[in-house]
């Protein structure tokens, strides 16, 4: 799983597209310093979550492509591959508590989409 | 040394016999003695043979399964002497046997009246797959047919001349149908009612003669001197036990045949034991299966050492002739002293009802039903278990004008005791005690318990059950989709259709909460395009979409997708083949023939699957839906053009079929085939939707499966027209994806369906709910609107920029590597994926 070890630079915010290059509630991918970092604009509350792209359960770059909602109060994206689900926010996955993704800040700068690390 | 233990006759008792014998710990050598040449088969439903049911699927065994439990079994060969000293029997083959005990499950055979010409070529009887073999030809050469005996089994055998397309005709020598089980006035509606169905009825005629015909091949004259011409007679005029065989051992048999037993199932010798409808218990003998099971129960149960007695059985008989309900329960006729009588008669519709009271008015002795018995099987409880009638009996057999529920007896009302399933003597206890433990669906219960699994016809009843013991467990039965609606699939669907909702959201404020989840939104994603059929891709819709709808191909284990282009009925030209082999060695994909008659394209990067689909679609080529929960393929064998058994062109029609049906969204995926005659070489029966040719047209099969849990499918219709078939699967479906339940195959929705194959015929061939114009209507709507979604992604470059990996990047996703195996790629493995991240 060195995959998802890897983080940003802590220090920057990083650009990485713009507000229209986002569909409601469909996940985009984006690469940053060569992290796959999945991104969702989830129109019931506006909010933008920037989660790694890596699945650990199957071991694939595929959280971009999963279906996105709620459970129990908590934002969550569903694996596309075994549909495991981890909270957008903390990264922590509903179905197995060890396994904790991370997660990525989101601020928009005039309509441009920009990342850093928690 | 093991006991030895003879069988004469392999029929459905004997068979049951020996197989509790096989249940039990007993030790025992078992040999078994059939005279017919295959071992035992299901006479109850031995009608389907002429639906196109087989010899094999009427099999309640076989040899081999014999054979594995040691059991000598021999077909073919009757017993034809014993000798109760020396205690052992021969065969008419001259085999010899030895027995410890021996039993009789000889059962009986057709009565022929005794007239002259009786034998003539094409008189035949009722009661054998080889009889039914005869019949079956025979007909084939026949324009005119007779049955002579208008009792239950008689009209069975018309139903049966009826739909193998001939005139015709019941004989009976009694004033009316049914005799032994309807009153006057309610064989008289019978008679009405399967007249109508152009079935002609001739009562209280005596056939003097059977001899050659003028017009027809026979001729029978009657007492009257009046003459019927007609090409065949089938005999269906009461059976008689064999009991010739026990006559000559001395065993004591009944004035009017069948062999005596006492209690235990004995005869009157006490090593001898007689079983099912060849044995006369008090007086009579018992013509219907139940009583021989547990007949044959009560055997076993003297080797066990747990003796039991008979105690009689429930006569009580509810069947569909000719399309009409009749049933009757108990004393039916009112021949109980003292007992009275409540009578509904409604001549416009062809409906009869009677109860027989007794003479406090306070417990149901009998009832007899005739065009509508819905209320069998409550006024069957009140029979068996003696429950007090309500206080104006009259209510249980009178219509509820004013839209109010019958009076029918709750589920709850009976006592543990009451036995629901008579064929497999399951009684509420049993069936409550299989929920405690856990099968907690109709199908689950079914195979638990074995209730409902003979005749069906307490299947409604056990459903009942089911549900009432849920809810008394406070198992929820949460049927909600999930925590964002509490609705079940079908509420969902009726609530989408009747408000003309259009998208997701519009749906989740007017009836959910939340921002819905990945179980919530594929199917209501599916639930719209079944209903309006709109570009599943449209914005409103994308999100609600699993990846592989999303993408339109399937997400294989690395994060690559397939490419699935459809070949309806698997016809592919030399040309499209090169296409294929083409763009398959252009972007390196691995290839594969698929078990749906079609070509799989694997390890396509999610940038490459537009231009790959761009050349796909320019030769011609549609989406083949390979990731969609909608029709996948549709079998063919070759059939008629180049096979020499094909009756019919079954590559046209599976053609057709697919192009009709593709893109259909249901919910799950469905399944056809289409084979050229019955040798089946496209497994048709297999499954969601079969069709198999015939001389005529077309058999319907529905509800098959392979998968995880295989079912055959079960023959719907038989002999159809194209526009027939078309139009009974139009209804099908749209009854399925309005009725199914999420992610539920035809086959696990058939199972868990009340009232089952039956029910579902009434449905969409009577149209008893009236739906069928909306079904078809409905269904045009799709066929109607369909477009290719490859097509349309094509040809629209805002979808085709979704299908990037990175937004802002146009490298290549790292995790996605092959390795190269048998000349093609494969997804490397997760060490060869770290090699190769080392040395890259
Ligand atoms: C490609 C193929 C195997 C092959 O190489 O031959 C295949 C591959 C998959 N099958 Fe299958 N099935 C394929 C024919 C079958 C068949 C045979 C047939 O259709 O004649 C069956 C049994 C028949 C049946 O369904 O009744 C079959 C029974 C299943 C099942 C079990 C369904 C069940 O009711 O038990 C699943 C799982 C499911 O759908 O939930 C499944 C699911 C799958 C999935 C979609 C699993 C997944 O989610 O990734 C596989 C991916 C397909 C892909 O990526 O394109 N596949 N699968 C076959 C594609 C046929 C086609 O042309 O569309
Ligand atoms: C068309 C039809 C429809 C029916 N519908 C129903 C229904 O809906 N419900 C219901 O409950 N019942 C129904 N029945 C009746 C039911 O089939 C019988 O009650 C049941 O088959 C009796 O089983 P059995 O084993 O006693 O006799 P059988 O099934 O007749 O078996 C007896 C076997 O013993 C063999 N045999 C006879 N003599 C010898 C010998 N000397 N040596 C070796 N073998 C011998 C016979 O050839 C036969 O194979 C129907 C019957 C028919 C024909
Ligand atoms: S099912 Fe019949 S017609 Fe079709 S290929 Fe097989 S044998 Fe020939
Ligand atoms: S009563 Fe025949 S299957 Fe239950």
């Amino acid at each position: 799983m060195n995959a998802i070890n890897k983080s940003l630079d802590t220090t920057l915010w990083h650009e990485v597209c713009q507000m229209d290059d986002l569909i409601d509630d469909v996940g985009v991918c984006v690469l940053v310093d060569d992290v796959q970092i999945a991104l969702f604009r989830v129109s019931g509350n506006d909010e933008i979550y920037a989660i790694n792209n890596f699945d650990p359960f199957s071991n694939a770059n595929v959280l971009s492509r999963g279906i996105c909602g709620d459970l129990k109060g908590q934002v969550v994206i569903a694996s596309p591959i075994y549909k495991q689900h981890f909270n957008l926010k903390t990264g922590q996955c509903l179905e197995d508590e060890t396994v904790i993704l991370p997660t990525y800040s989101v601020r928009i700068v005039d309509a441009s989409v920009q990342l850093a690390n928690n | 040394m093991k006991k030895k233990i003879v069988v004469i006759g392999n029929g459905m008792v004997g068979h049951y016999y020996v197989d509790k014998l096989l249940q039990s710990d007993l030790e025992l050598d078992i040999t078994v003695i059939g005279a017919e040449p295959r071992p035992a088969y299901d006479r109850v439903h031995l009608s389907e043979f002429f639906s196109g049911k087989k010899p094999e699927d009427l099999a309640l065994t076989s040899r081999d399964y014999y054979i594995e439990n040691g059991v000598n079994a021999f077909f073919g060969d009757p017993v034809t002497d014993i000798n109760t000293e020396k205690k052992s029997i021969t065969t008419n083959g001259g085999m010899s046997f030895e027995y410890d005990q021996l039993v009789f499950a000889t059962g009986s055979y057709a009565f022929i009246p005794p007239i002259p010409g009786n034998d003539l070529p094409n008189c035949m009887a009722y009661r054998t797959i080889d009889d039914l073999g005869e019949i079956k030809a025979s007909a084939k050469e026949s324009k005119v047919g007779v049955v002579v005996g208008g009792g239950l089994l008689g009209l069975e055998c018309a139903n049966a001349l009826m739909n193998l397309g001939l005139e015709t005709h019941v004989v009976e020598f009694a004033p009316g149908l049914m005799n032994a089980q309807l009153d006057e006035d309610g064989s008289r509606m019978l008679r009405k009612k399967i007249e109508a169905l152009g079935v002609r009825v001739h009562t209280s005629k005596s056939t003097k003669q059977i001899s050659k015909g003028d017009e027809c091949r026979l001729k029978m004259t009657f007492a009257e001197g009046d003459v019927l011409e007609t090409d065949m007679i089938v005999y269906s005029a009461g059976i008689r036990p064999y009991d010739q065989l026990a006559k000559s051992a001395g065993l004591t048999v009944g004035e009017r045949g069948g062999i005596v037993i006492d209690y235990h199932c004995r005869a009157s010798n006490k090593d001898i034991f007689a079983i099912g409808e060849c044995a006369l218990w008090a007086g009579r003998t018992l013509g219907l299966v139940a009583p021989g099971y547990r007949m044959a129960d009560i055997a076993v149960s003297q080797l066990t050492g747990e003796a039991q007695s008979f105690k009689g059985a429930d006569m009580s008989t509810k069947l569909k002739l000719l399309g009409v309900d009749v049933g009757s329960i108990g004393d039916s006729l009112g021949n109980t002293e003292g007992s009275l009588r409540y009578v509904y008669s409604d001549a416009c519709n062809y409906i009869y009802k009677s109860l027989v009271v007794n003479e406090d008015g306070n417990k149901l002795l009998g009832a007899a039903l005739v065009g509508d018995c819905a209320e069998y099987d409550s006024l069957l409880q009140y029979y068996l278990n003696g429950i007090d009638l309500p206080e104006h009996p009259d209510d249980l057999i009178l219509p509820q004008r004013d839209g109010s529920a019958p009076v029918g007896l709750g589920v709850d009302a009976l006592p543990d005791t009451a036995q629901i399933c008579s064929c497999n003597n399951v009684s509420k206890a049993d069936l409550v005690a299989a929920v405690d433990s856990g099968s907690h669906t109709l199908g689950e219960l079914k195979s638990c318990t074995k209730a409902g699994t003979t005749c069906g016809g307490c299947s409604v009843m056990v459903g009942q059950i089911l549900n009432s013991e849920l809810e008394k467990r406070g198992v929820e039965v949460n049927t909600d989709v999930c925590e964002h609606f509490p609705y079940t699939r079908q509420d969902l669907y009726m609530i989408v259709r009747s408000e003309q909702i259009r998208n997701f959201s519009d749906l989740v404020s007017r009836h959910g909460t939340g921002l819905g989840c990945d179980v919530c939104k594929p199917l209501v994603a599916s639930i719209l395009a079944s209903c309006w059929n709109e570009y599943i891709l449209k914005d409103e819709h994308a999100p609600l979409l699993d990846t592989n709808d999303h993408f339109l191909a399937n997400m294989q284990k690395n994060g690559t997708y397939s490419i699935v282009p459809r070949v309806p009925g698997g016809e592919i030209t030399p040309d499209k083949l090169i296409v294929i082999g083409e763009v398959a060695k252009k972007y390196n994909l691995y290839t594969k023939i698929t078990g749906g008659q079609r070509i799989d394209l694997f390890g396509a990067r999610i940038d490459q699957l537009p231009p790959i689909w761009e050349e796909l679609v320019n030769a011609g080529f549609e989406s083949g839906h390979a990731y969609a929960k909608s029709l996948r393929t549709v079998k063919s064998c070759v059939g008629s053009t180049w096979c020499r058994f094909g009756v019919q062109d079954s590559v046209k029609m599976a053609i057709d079929l697919e192009n009709r049906y593709k893109g259909l969204r249901a919910p799950h995926k469905f399944k056809m085939a289409v084979s050229g005659c019955t040798r089946e070489c496209a497994e048709a029966q297999s499954k969601d939707v079969g069709i198999i040719a015939t001389e005529k047209g077309w058999n319907l099969y529905v509800c098959g499966n392979g998968g995880m849990k295989p079912r055959h499918a079960d023959l719907f219709a038989s002999d159809l027209d194209d526009e027939t078939l078309i139009r009974y699967i139009d209804r099908f479906y749209m009854f399925y994806i309005r009725t199914g339940d999420k992610l539920q195959r035809t086959s696990t929705w058939m199972d868990n369906l009340e009232g089952g194959l039956k029910y579902l015929q009434e449905v969409i061939i009577n149209d008893r709910l009236g739906i069928c114009g909306e079904l078809e209507k409905e269904m045009a709507l799709i066929v109607n609107t369909f477009h290719c979604e490859w097509k349309s992604t094509v040809d629209d470059p805002e979808k085709m920029k979704r299908f990037r990996h990175f937004i802002n990047s146009d490298k290549k996703d790292n995790k996605v590597v092959f390795v190269q195996e048998r000349d093609q790629i494969r997804p490397a493995s997760k060490d060869e994926q770290l090699e190769y991240a080392e040395t890259a």
